[in-house]
């Protein structure tokens, strides 16, 4: 079941590709953008010099983003752990890059695709959930979408446009 | 003389198949081959992926050839195949440039009358 605008996320404990575990919970965060992602998909990787520069410019201002990884790596190898850690360590990563092995991280918020970004405020509240913006292909279109939603959690209003539909390689579950 | 004979591979997981089979007939139209058939086929299952080496979708086929001929370590599977722009971008649909010029080269290669 999908998470309302203005209910509590699910809070987990996921471990990253550095020895690292995080949390949902942050008490410190003003924000966190929580982002379904992966390795192979060409959406995923279209959007996420976007996703990383708005990590960046937010984090001064207490955002934290966390990227996930759930699909299936028995059937999807390039999904892998091992895959993951390579991954980051070859390219310039300005957010953990989390493991979901079991998927029940990606269940629970019923992520559908990567990537799917979820913003929650500091009370882990959901105040956006969809694509970062609305073209893969555009990237003048720098993340718009999560931009304004992070905009307006931070200056304490509710998200003009607090949902959009996640465009995306569908999340490869375990059969 | 016949026409270029193409085909579209699709996985439903994949979104990219309106926007991969409209430039495709853009192409083809831009060619003057726009009564060219483009012809669907869905790729459902893993043995269907075995059978047909798909390595993504979309995968257009062009007399049987694969437009952008993938590289040996791809694997095989129903996934979202990864292109790479001219620009080097990464997007889930072929360059329009590549996919032109491919047509271009196989109506040439067989004559087609434009």
């Amino acid at each position: 079941m999908s998470i309302s605008i203005g209910a509590v996320a699910p809070d987990f404990e996921l471990p990253d590709t550095v020895g690292g575990t995080w949390s949902a919970n942050d008490s410190g965060a003003a924000a966190t953008v929580v982002v379904f992602t992966c390795n192979h998909c060409p959406y995923a990787l279209a959007w996420q010099d976007r996703l990383a520069d708005a990590a960046r410019d937010y984090a001064g201002r207490g955002v934290r983003f966390l990227a996930i990884n759930a699909n299936d790596a028995d059937r999807y190898p390039r999904d892998s752990f091992q895959a993951m850690k390579a991954r980051v360590d070859r390219e310039n990563w300005s957010m953990p890059y989390l493991h979901d092995a079991t998927q029940e991280v990606a269940h629970a918020y019923d992520a559908k695709v990567t990537p799917d970004v979820f913003v929650l405020d500091s009370e882990r509240r959901l105040r956006y959930r969809g694509a970062p913006d609305g073209d893969y292909d555009d990237p003048g279109q720098n993340a718009q979408w999560l931009r304004e939603a992070l905009d307006a959690v931070l200056g304490g209003s509710e998200p003009t446009r607090a949902e959009t539909k996640p465009v995306g390689c569908s999340i490869k579950w375990k059969q | 003389m016949r026409e270029p004979d193409v085909e579209l591979l699709w996985w439903e997981g994949c979104p990219s198949t309106e926007r991969a089979l409209a430039a495709v007939r853009e192409a083809l139209t831009g060619l003057g081959l726009g009564d060219v058939e483009v012809r669907m086929r869905e790729v459902r299952t893993d043995a269907d992926a075995e059978q047909v080496r798909f390595v993504g979708s979309p995968t257009i086929l062009i007399d049987g050839v694969d437009l952008v001929p993938a590289a040996g370590d791809e694997p095989i599977g129903l996934s979202c195949r990864v292109y790479r722009r001219r620009d080097g971008r990464v997007s889930p649909i072929p360059d329009p440039d590549d996919l032109r010029e491919a047509l271009s080269c196989t109506a040439e290669r067989l004559e087609v009358k434009r």
